[in-house]
């Protein structure tokens, strides 16, 4: 907006001739956008707990993700995720640095943090990537696990081993691994879409700050707004992380 | 980013001409491509808003003629049917399985195409940048996007009524099982993908459109704008955009669940299922979740068709009665309390869904909480008239029509909301008159004061008065003829969706008000298309805007030229130093003071 910066207007933030928030448009949007689309994983997330909530049995995430590449059969629960975590949370710290440079225009510090950023996504992804497709050979996918001929032994790795599992209703059991892994794939992976639009969104901008596209214009604020959506999408990580794997 | 610079353009001021366009006409004219059909323009955009949202009516309203024809007269043949149905009404009597598409396509179209799309995206658009005093929406790009992403879904919705096995029949809320098997109707398959497909991207129409209606209102008001000077249509606006940014994301992540089931053999919402004998491979699902997320849409949906309507009864109240609206803080204040309560009573559409009693009645104490800012909005609308200087103009009288039938289909509302009473009615024709009176007829009562107030802003033009008139009668009185009988058939039990009541022997007895009620709907159906012909008529032919400010209104879009170029204001933005509603003594002998007046010496503001 035009900042009329006289003082009067100043004290009144919600007079009108200027933003109240002191925020462009773009990023009110953004964090309108983001409001928006912590409502549909909210209700995914939600949905998912209603559903474990009302099962007998619910398979056990040390027992579902023990698996690291290239170790075979070795058990290291939850190994692999950390890892992933990990990743996905330090691209949110070269995020946090590109805004950084961003602010003090250097355009150098941009362009090398934002392909950090960018690096760190597309590790994230083929992490993801190695995990589904480890999953799917051990026969979790959509629709998975439905024939009621299927032997106890198909899904007894994926639960607790103990006596809870033994006495397990095979139906209830089968129940459980279908609804777990219809729930794992579908909201990982629309969680998945998110990383790879935000990677999309981050090479735009990369091109942009490498086309001084942002240098012309005075300002990085483009980075903000693509930072905004990364750091939302890595947030919402947190929540499925802790919801699946850690609950 | 102010979007002053893009496009205030030359900014040179004319003196206004009502016979030429305006902006920058002296420079390059933009090709027709760009300046009517992907135009950029908030004005243009409302337009295209409101012209699809005029032909789904049409469409959405002669369904309902057709299924009328049949309940009214399940024994006869209408050959008329066969010609626009074709297979579908062979020898003039509707097939049953139509019969079903035909309600849930009256229900989709009417309640997203016309009355959120049409409504919403008609008045936001257009209204919005004029009345807060901008140039355009924040992002006039996303805005046009928003609307063709409408037109997208909007094509998809139409082709599915032309497919083979018919469009999607399993009722505009699209339950699983129904929905969800594609074994189960013959409006379950393709019809059905084609239906999610389409209302998919009319979630992203909506998205598009709201994150720029919230933007711009709160942060591209003009110099003095302030929030508590807004007039309410634009508080109405507000909400509804909120209540469909957070809204429909939820139904977004019902459909992709859904669509799941039908394609990739999840169970999210079957559980297990048999069909001529053999077992379904889905197990454990449950239908009931869909319906929570459908709901936490559902019911904040009906209040997107409400509020737009409410800030324009308003709006219309107040200027035609030439009076201060009463009470502007209550009535700001209850719209917040219905925005948040909207979010806190969906499960009232679910009492009969065996869910525990005390969950049921936390949700009757939230829904019948809605009563109170309901109820401050109609005794503020009731005073805002009592004793004014009433202009009966055909806009007032549209208003006037909102605030009765807003009443009257908010009061069985309270019947409704009681669970104890509910599970008598639910599903009844009692159902039925409700919502259709109170967010059905009342809402278009309110987007008609809208249409009939801003037409000759949109125009430049006015409608033809005497037309308006006889559309309000035709209108009130048909209303109140066709739905007021239902709430009798309801209480006797008449259940909602049945094809025939005649083989009922609890309801031959309704027959003859059926047939009066169909009747009744034909008549109001043709009473429509008169109004749908003045409004096009009216465009070239109608009488021509003389004065800046035809309506004696307080508002900005009063100041902008009569016909308004790209840009609105000719020279600068004007600054606002009062409220909207200062209809009083300007001491000229004028009744209105407009918001651009500065305070005079030693007057308070509101």
């Amino acid at each position: 907006m035009a900042q009329a910066t006289t003082a009067a207007s100043e004290t009144k933030m919600w007079g009108g001739g200027r933003s109240p928030f002191n925020v462009s448009y773009g990023k009110m949007m953004m964090w309108f956008f983001l409001l928006s689309d912590a409502f549909t994983f909210g209700a995914f997330l939600i949905s998912y707990g209603t559903t474990r909530y009302f099962s007998a049995v619910w398979p056990d995430p040390n027992q579902v993700f023990k698996s690291f590449p290239l170790m075979g059969e070795a058990n290291l629960p939850l190994m692999f995720v950390s890892l992933m975590t990990f990743i996905l949370i330090l691209s949110s710290v070269t995020m946090v640095l590109a805004v950084h440079a961003g602010h003090y225009g250097d355009k150098k510090g941009v362009i090398k943090w934002l392909l950090w950023t960018i690096i760190g996504g597309i590790a994230f992804l083929s992490c993801q990537a190695w995990e589904w497709t480890h999953l799917h050979s051990e026969g979790g996918w959509w629709g998975s696990f439905t024939d009621p001929s299927t032997p106890i032994s198909a899904i007894h790795h994926f639960f607790k081993h103990d006596e809870a599992v033994q006495a397990m209703i095979p139906a209830h059991g089968l129940q459980a691994t279908h609804d777990f892994f219809n729930y794992f794939f579908t909201i990982t992976g629309f969680h998945g879409a998110h990383v790879t639009s935000g990677v999309v969104f981050n090479i735009l901008v990369l091109v942009n700050a490498v086309n001084g596209t942002y240098e012309r214009r005075g300002h990085y604020e483009m980075v903000e707004k693509v930072g905004l959506y990364w750091h939302f999408v890595d947030l919402v990580w947190v929540f499925v992380f802790t919801c699946f794997y850690l609950l | 980013m102010s979007n002053d610079v893009i496009i205030q353009g030359p900014g040179v001021a004319h003196a206004h001409d009502a016979a030429t366009e305006h902006h920058g006409h002296e420079h390059h004219e933009q090709h027709f491509i760009w300046k009517y059909i992907f135009s950029q323009d908030h004005k243009i955009i409302a337009k295209q808003y409101l012209i699809s949202g005029i032909i789904w009516a049409v469409i959405g309203a002669l369904m309902s003629v057709f299924f009328r024809l049949q309940l009214g007269f399940p024994d006869k043949t209408f050959p008329i049917m066969e010609k626009f149905l074709g297979e579908w009404a062979k020898g003039g009597k509707l097939s049953p399985e139509f019969y079903y598409a035909l309600v849930t396509m009256h229900g989709t179209i009417l309640v997203f195409f016309v009355l959120t799309a049409g409504l919403s995206g008609t008045f936001s658009n257009f209204l919005i940048p004029l009345q807060i005093g901008a140039r355009d929406m924040a992002s006039p790009f996303m805005n046009m996007l928003s609307f063709w992403f409408f037109f997208a879904a909007g094509v998809i919705m139409f082709a599915s009524l032309y497919v083979e096995t018919g469009p999607a029949s399993g009722g505009w809320t699209t339950y699983p099982p129904l929905s969800a098997l594609k074994e189960a109707s013959l409006g379950s398959g393709v019809g059905m993908d084609l239906w999610l497909i389409s209302m998919v991207l009319f979630v992203v129409s909506q998205l598009l459109g709201g994150l720029n209606y919230i933007s711009t209102i709160l942060n591209m008001r003009t110099k003095g704008m302030a929030m508590t000077r807004l007039p309410l249509t634009i508080w109405a606006f507000l909400f509804t955009a909120i209540l469909g940014v957070l809204s429909f994301p939820v139904l977004t992540s019902g459909f992709v669940l859904l669509i799941f089931d039908r394609h990739f053999g999840t169970s999210f919402y079957l559980s297990e299922i048999f069909i001529g004998g053999k077992a379904l491979p889905h197990i454990g699902g449950s239908a009931i979740l869909y319906q929570h997320l459908f709901w936490f849409l559902g019911h904040p949906e009906v209040y997107i068709i409400m509020l737009p309507g409410m800030g324009m009864a308003s709006e219309v109240l107040s200027t035609h009665s030439r009076k201060p609206i009463f009470g502007y803080f209550a009535m700001i204040i209850s719209l917040v309390g219905i925005t948040v309560l909207a979010f806190l009573v969906w499960a009232h559409h679910m009492f009969v869904t065996g869910m525990s009693p005390f969950l049921g009645s936390i949700f009757v104490l939230l829904t019948l909480l809605i009563a109170v800012p309901s109820a401050v909005k109609v005794f503020n609308w009731l005073t805002t008239i009592w004793r004014g200087n009433i202009r009966f103009t055909v806009p007032m009288t549209f208003a006037i029509g909102f605030v009765s039938l807003f009443i009257s289909g908010g009061l069985t509302g309270i019947f409704l909301g009681n669970s104890a009473l509910d599970i008598q009615l639910h599903d009844t024709y009692f159902v039925i008159a409700h919502f259709h009176l109170v967010m059905g007829v009342s809402a278009f009562f309110g987007m008609f004061a809208g249409i009939y107030h801003w037409y000759p802003k949109m125009f430049g033009r006015f409608m033809n008065n005497t037309l308006g008139y006889i559309h309000f009668f035709i209108t009130i009185i048909g209303a109140y003829l066709i739905f007021w009988p239902m709430h009798y058939e309801g209480i006797a039990g008449m259940p909602r969706r049945y094809y025939d009541y005649s083989a009922w022997e609890s309801f031959k007895q309704f027959q003859g008000l059926n047939s009066f009620i169909s009747i009744v709907v034909i008549v109001v159906f043709f009473g429509q298309l008169m109004f749908v012909f003045n409004f096009f008529v009216s465009i070239f032919r109608g009488r021509k805007v003389t004065v800046q400010n035809p309506w004696q209104s307080n508002t900005l879009e009063w100041t902008t030229p009569i016909k308004p170029g790209h840009g609105n204001w000719e020279g600068d933005i004007p600054e606002v130093h009062r409220w909207a509603y200062d209809y009083k003594d300007d001491g000229n002998g004028n009744d209105f003071i407009p918001q651009t007046v500065p305070l005079k010496a030693g007057e308070e503001s509101h």
